[in-house]
This record gives structure tokens, sequence and C-alpha cells, in this order.
């Protein structure tokens, strides 16, 4: 489905990718996890095309987005739906116009329609009877559904989720991960997510991969990841102060 | 371009002409960014689909939102021009001519600028405070990966806006303060409304209309075109946001300055 090969990207004199390669296949739910600074967003941006990378190549279905012009890039991101870390959501909108939005921009469904999907959506991530809401009057976990239930209202093929439940208590958090486990088998898209939440990924995702210093040093089956002998991956899911890599961490993306 | 580490080890004279260079070609580029971004925003008023709602709201947050200011500044703008040119043409019997004086004055300079600059400090701040916060909270990436283009849905409506609303703010701006000057020079001075509105007849002409409305219709350009550059491309955090607002505000009024005194040269 996405095939990332040999990414560079560097700010100023920064290397933030560094090689990196990364297949994620269809239908799976790939996790990518690493310190904070590491550059996980940064390779989530290059992925929904809001980067251009200095060098390699993303393949999507064999298309490779980097080198398409904006018009035939649309035509790819017509297949994602992508949850911002903050949610993003239009804060002039209304809980049901922000998700109606896509619709009533990207598509030629009348009002009633619109509607009723909206509605739908809505009631799936838990948010029925909120539609009237401002953004500013909901709670954290609340605007993180109504992302979700944005991104998902067109029925992308592949959803991207940039820590989804970064801020939220544990049974949130928890909460969050269910949710996005039953659209997933309900709807069957190909889920790339970037979070920090160790042990809690590894109960939902199909594959594991930890970005390091610009590339990615482990990637496999959750129990593989978990099991692995890399003293670096050790160190972050036990989250050990001392260890492989220093305190203060990679800073690779920090800049980004 | 040439790594700065690279050119820190030349001796000093070309080290100096390095830097300077590098400086020269940053503000080029800068400049090719800026005129980039309104060549694409115009592009987009002839391209298909044009969102006539966000034109509708875009007049209603700049224009409607501004009349409240616009009509009471010049108010008070043609009550202090009817006065002091009142007590000055006083002065040397000519009383006569205060009709004329206070509208030329308002129609051909203060009528336009300084209604652009109420305008920029009141809509013009807040559109790049709106946008600026737009991309700090990744709402432009958001539209952007809905394969929305941010700039046919922000940009090119408050530039259009901008053109319609700038003009008729400015009209309203020059009719309520020509009634402000007709409130001190007739209703506390005594000049009779005869003289006040008949000589203003025999000496605004064609060309003053014109001159104002040219000078409106380009800040109504310049305006949002500044403010909405200044909002897509600030930087990080709040902070970010308000150094682009007060960069937005302070290069809009200079370059409103700077036209308004070359188009006021090159017009007849």
């Amino acid at each position: 489905m996405i095939l990332v090969q040999n990414l560079h990207k560097t700010f100023g004199r920064q290397a933030v990718l560094r090689g990196l390669t990364l297949e994620v296949a269809t239908a799976e739910i790939m996790v990518i996890i690493g310190r904070s600074g590491g550059g996980k967003s940064v390779l989530l941006r290059h992925l929904i095309g809001l980067l251009r990378p200095d060098s390699g190549a993303i393949a999507v279905d064999g298309i490779d987005i980097t080198r398409l012009r904006r018009s035939a890039l649309d035509a790819i991101r017509a297949r994602f739906g992508v949850v911002f870390q903050g949610g993003a959501l239009f804060d002039s909108m209304s809980v049901f116009d922000n998700v109606a939005f896509p619709l009533r921009e990207k598509s030629r469904l009348g009002a009633a329609e619109i509607r009723q999907q909206v509605d739908e959506k809505l009631a799936q991530v838990g948010l029925d009877g909120m539609a009237d809401k401002n953004p500013a009057e909901i709670s954290g976990g609340m605007r993180k559904r109504v992302a979700i239930a944005r991104a998902l209202v067109t029925q992308p093929e592949v959803v991207f989720f940039d820590e989804p439940t970064t801020g939220l208590d544990p049974i949130l958090v928890n909460t969050i991960h269910h949710l996005i486990v039953e659209l997933h088998q309900k709807f069957r898209f190909t889920a790339v997510m970037v979070s920090h939440e160790i042990p809690e990924i590894f109960r939902i995702a199909d594959r594991v991969a930890m970005l390091h210093d610009g590339v990615i040093i482990e990637s496999g089956a959750p129990d593989a990841v978990q099991t692995s002998r890399n003293p670096i991956v050790q160190q972050f899911i036990h989250g050990d102060i001392e260890g492989a890599t220093p305190k203060t961490g990679s800073s690779a993306g920090a800049q980004a | 371009m040439t790594e700065p580490a690279e050119t820190s080890s030349w001796p000093p004279p070309l080290y100096l002409v390095a830097a300077g260079g590098r400086r020269a070609l940053d503000v080029v580029q800068a400049l090719g960014r800026f005129g980039r971004f309104l060549g694409e925003a115009t592009a987009y008023i002839l391209i298909p689909p044009f969102k006539f709602d966000r034109l509708l709201e875009r007049i209603q947050f700049i224009g409607f939102r501004s009349l409240t200011i616009v009509i009471l500044t010049g108010a008070f703008t043609g009550m202090v021009l009817g006065l002091q040119v009142f007590l000055t043409l006083s002065r040397v019997g000519s009383e006569a001519f205060l009709g004329p004086a206070v509208a030329l004055s308002l129609i051909r300079e203060l009528g336009p600028v300084l209604c652009a600059v109420f305008v920029t400090g009141l809509a013009g701040s807040a559109l790049t405070a709106e946008i600026g916060i737009m991309r700090i909270t990744e709402q432009i990436d958001a539209l952007t990966v809905m394969a929305l283009n941010p700039r046919r849905y922000l940009i090119t409506p408050a530039l259009v806006a901008g053109v319609i609303t700038f003009p008729l703010m400015t009209s309203i701006f020059d009719v309520v303060g020509i009634f402000g000057g007709y409130l001190v020079g007739v209703g506390l001075m005594g000049l009779s409304p005869g003289t006040y509105f008949g000589q203003m007849q025999t000496f605004v002409g064609w060309s003053d209309l014109t001159m104002g409305f040219w000078k409106a219709l380009s800040f109504g350009i310049i305006v949002p075109w500044v403010c909405t550059y200044k909002g897509f491309h600030c930087g990080h955090g709040a902070e970010g946001v308000a150094r682009a607002t007060t960069q937005a505000v302070v290069l809009a009024s200079v370059l409103i300055l700077v036209w308004d005194y070359f188009l006021g040269s090159i017009l007849p």
C-alpha cells in the first residue's frame, strides 16, 4: 500500500530523516513509535504530502507522491483521512459543520444525505447530540473523536493518526484506541499512527516500527518489537532513564 | 546557496561580499514569494470553483464589521477639517471655500488613506490573527490534506472582498466626513449651506473622484494581501501570531502611505 524508500530530509543543518525505509501493508494498523523530537511527525507530514523530501520516494499503490504536481497529489489525498495531533477542527464551525465540511466541499451529495452521513459518523464515535456544539465547548477527548469522525466521513482508504491520544487521561486513551480498532474492523482502512502510548499501542497495532535518529531501527509484529534485543528499543519501551540513548534523546525533529 | 560554514573561513572582504549577496538573495526570494502569493490568489478568481459563500462572509468580516469605526472616524475627520480649515480661511476672508477644501482633502487623500489605515487596524489585524491561528493549529494543513487549496479558500475571497469593500467604505467615509465639515462650518461657524455645497460642486471634478476611487481600490488589494500573507506565513505559537499581526499592520500602513504618494504623483 505505502512504501517509503530511503527518505532523507534536512532542515537547515539538522538531518531529521536519514534514509528512512518503511512499508505499510493494506488494511493493517501500523504504529510508529519513537522519542519526542525524533522525526515521527516529520515522517507523517511527508506521507500526507505536506512536506517534500530532499531525496527518496514514497509510493502509494506504486505512485511516487513526492514527485506529483499539486492536482495529482490532491487526487491521492482524496483517498486519505488525517487526524491531527490537536484535532485541527475549524473553530468557526460547529461540530456538525466540521464533520460535514469534506462532504460539502468534495462530494456531490445533497444536504439530506450529508446530514444522514454526518449523524451516522457522530453516532459511531459516540457524539450523538453534540452536533450543534462549537469545538471550544467540548472536551479534549470529544474534540479527538470529532476529528476522527471528520477523517472517516469520506470513507478514506488510508487514515493517518498523529498522536491521537496525547494529553488525554488513561481511560480516554483506551477509549480512543478502542474506537480506532472498532472503526478499523468495520471499515478496513489502512491506519498509520504516530504514538507514544507504551504499552497500549502494542494491543492495537498489527505492526510497530520504531524511529530513531532518522531511520527505522526495528519493525515487526508487536510481540517481536517488545522482545527486541535492540537496547534502544528496550530503553524506550521501558522508559529507562539510563541506557543506550542520552537522557535528552534525539533532537532530530525538534525543529520541525 | 553557499553554506555559511564555508564562507566564514574566507578572508574578510570576500566574506562580507558573500554575506551581502546572501542577504540580497533572501530579500529577492521573499519579494518573489510575496508576489507569487498575490498572483496565485488572483488566479483562483478566474479558475472555478469560486467560493461565493466565503466571499460574502469575508465582505461581512472586512466591510460590515468596520462600518461603525469608518463612520465614527469619518465624521470626526470631517469635523476637525471643517474647524481648522474654516479658521485658516477666515484669516484671509475666504470662508466660502470651506466646502471644496474639506471635500477635496477627503476625496483625494484623507478618505482613502485614513479609511484604509483604520480598516487595517481593525479587520486587517483580525485577518492576520485568524489565519495565523489556523496555521499554528494545523487547520490550514487540514484544508490541504482534504485536497482543498487553502489559498483558494482563505486568501482569494479576502482579496475580492477587499476590492469590493474598500471603495464602498471610503465613499461612506468621504460622505460622512463632508457632512462632519458641514456640521462645523454651517452649524457652528455660521456659513450658509448653499455656499458650502455650491462651491463644492464647482471645484470638485471627476478626476478627484477617480483618484480617490483608484486609491481605495488599490488599498483594497494591498491590505488583504499583506495581512493574509503574514498570517499564512506566521511563525510558531502565540508569539509567532502576535509578531505576524504587528508586522502586517505596520507593513500594510507603510505600503498604504507609499502607494498613496506614488498614485498621487502619477494620477492627474
